[in-house]
C-alpha cells in the first residue's frame, strides 16, 4: 500500500496506458493498436538486455567494495576519474535506460556525483557499438568532430554539476 | 548482445562458486530492485510508443530537411531530445538523410540529442538520480548538443 502511494504519479499513467492499449485492441481503435504493437516491440527487446543488467548491477553489488570504487572515482580520487567514466561509459550497452541504473550503482559504492554524471552523459556519445554505426553511417570525420568537441563539453558541465551539488548535499535517492 | 549473456552467465556461476550465499543475495538485490523501477520502466515505454507513433520517420525527415538551417538545427534538437531511438535505427535514418541533402549540423543535433537528452526517459532517471539532478544534467546534455551541432556546421563549412 505504502509502495502504492509512493509510485501513484507512476502507476496511474502506466496503468492508464495499458488500459487505452486494452481497450483500443478490443474495440479495433487502429492508433491504439499500433502504439500497442510499438510498446510490445520496445518490451521485448529491452527483456532481452535488462535482466543481465540488473543481474550484473547485484553481482557488483555484493562483490565490488566500497574502497575500490571510492579510490578510482570517489571524493579524493582526481582527474582520472573521468577518465574512468569515460572508459567505463564506452562499454555500456543498449542506451540511457541501461547507464542509468548501472550509474546509481557506482554512487551506491561512492562514487562521486561528477563522475556518475559524466558517466552518465558520456554513455550517450560514446559507446563502441554505436561509435561505429554512426561512422559507417556518417562518415569518420563526424565523428572524430563530435567526440572532439562532446567530450570535454561533457567532462567539465559534470565536474562543474557535481560541484554544486556535493555543496548542496545533494544525495541520490535510495532503492 | 551474446556477449552480454555469456559474460552474465559466467559471471553467475564463477559467484556461485566462490559464494553461493552471496550469489543468492546478489539476485534478490537484483529482484528487489527490479520491482522497485518496473513501474517508471513500463511508463517510459509507454511513452516511447506513443512518441513512436506521433512521429513516424517521415514526420523526422519532413522538419529535418527544412529549407532554414536554423528551424532545422532547432527542430532536430526538440525532436531529438524526446525520443529515444536506439543506434541501429537512429544512424541508418541520418545516413538517409544526410544522402538527401540534409545539412550535417543538423544530422549531429539530431543524433546527439536523442543519445543524450531524453524526456521520455525523465521519469525512469528520474526515479535514480532525483528531480533536481535529472532535470539540470538533462539541459546540460541539450546545451552540450547545441554546441556539438555549431561545431559541426563550423568544420563542414556549412555556416557561411
Amino acid at each position: 500500500m505504502k509502495m502504492l502511494k509512493k509510485h501513484l504519479w507512476t502507476m496511474a499513467p502506466a496503468g492508464l496506458f495499458l488500459v487505452f492499449v486494452l481497450v483500443s485492441v478490443l474495440a479495433g481503435f487502429l492508433p491504439g493498436k499500433t502504439i500497442g504493437k510499438n510498446f510490445v516491440i520496445f518490451f521485448i527487446q529491452m527483456l532481452k538486455i535488462l535482466p543481465c543488467i540488473f543481474i550484473l548491477i547485484g553481482l557488483f553489488d555484493v562483490w565490488v567494495k566500497p574502497e575500490t570504487v571510492e579510490r578510482h572515482l570517489g571524493q579524493d580520487s582526481g582527474a582520472v576519474s573521468y577518465l574512468w567514466a569515460l572508459l567505463l561509459a564506452s562499454t555500456i550497452v543498449g542506451g540511457l535506460y541501461v547507464a542509468i541504473p548501472v550509474a546509481h550503482a557506482l554512487y551506491v559504492k561512492r562514487a562521486r556525483l561528477g563522475v556518475v554524471v559524466a558517466f552518465l552523459s558520456a554513455a550517450g556519445i560514446c559507446r563502441i557499438p554505436m561509435t561505429l554505426f554512426e561512422a559507417s553511417f556518417l562518415g569518420w570525420r563526424f565523428t572524430c568532430v563530435r567526440f572532439a568537441i562532446s567530450l570535454p563539453l561533457v567532462i567539465i558541465s559534470s565536474a562543474v554539476i557535481g560541484y554544486f551539488f556535493d555543496k548542496k548535499k545533494y544525495t541520490l535517492p535510495i532503492l | 548482445m551474446l556477449i552480454l549473456y555469456i559474460v552474465t552467465i559466467l559471471l553467475l556461476v564463477i559467484s556461485t562458486c566462490v559464494s553461493r550465499e552471496k550469489t543468492l543475495r546478489a539476485l534478490r538485490i537484483t529482484g528487489k530492485r527490479f520491482a522497485k523501477v518496473a513501474p517508471a520502466f513500463v511508463l517510459m515505454l509507454a511513452l516511447v510508443s506513443v512518441a513512436l507513433y506521433l512521429l513516424p520517420d517521415h514526420a523526422i525527415a519532413r522538419m529535418l530537411a527544412r529549407e532554414n538551417k536554423w528551424v532545422a538545427t532547432a527542430g532536430a534538437l526538440g525532436l531529438g531530445s524526446i525520443s529515444v531511438m536506439p543506434g541501429f535505427i537512429a544512424y541508418p535514418l541520418c545516413g538517409i538523410l544526410l544522402d538527401q541533402g540534409a545539412l550535417y549540423m543538423v544530422i549531429s543535433a539530431f543524433s546527439t540529442s536523442i543519445m543524450m537528452v531524453g524526456i521520455i526517459t525523465f521519469p525512469f532517471e528520474k526515479s535514480y538520480l532525483g528531480t533536481r539532478l535529472t532535470l539540470v544534467r538533462n539541459i546540460a546534455s541539450l546545451v552540450v548538443a547545441i554546441a556539438v551541432a555549431i561545431a559541426t556546421g563550423l568544420f563542414f563549412g556549412e555556416l557561411g
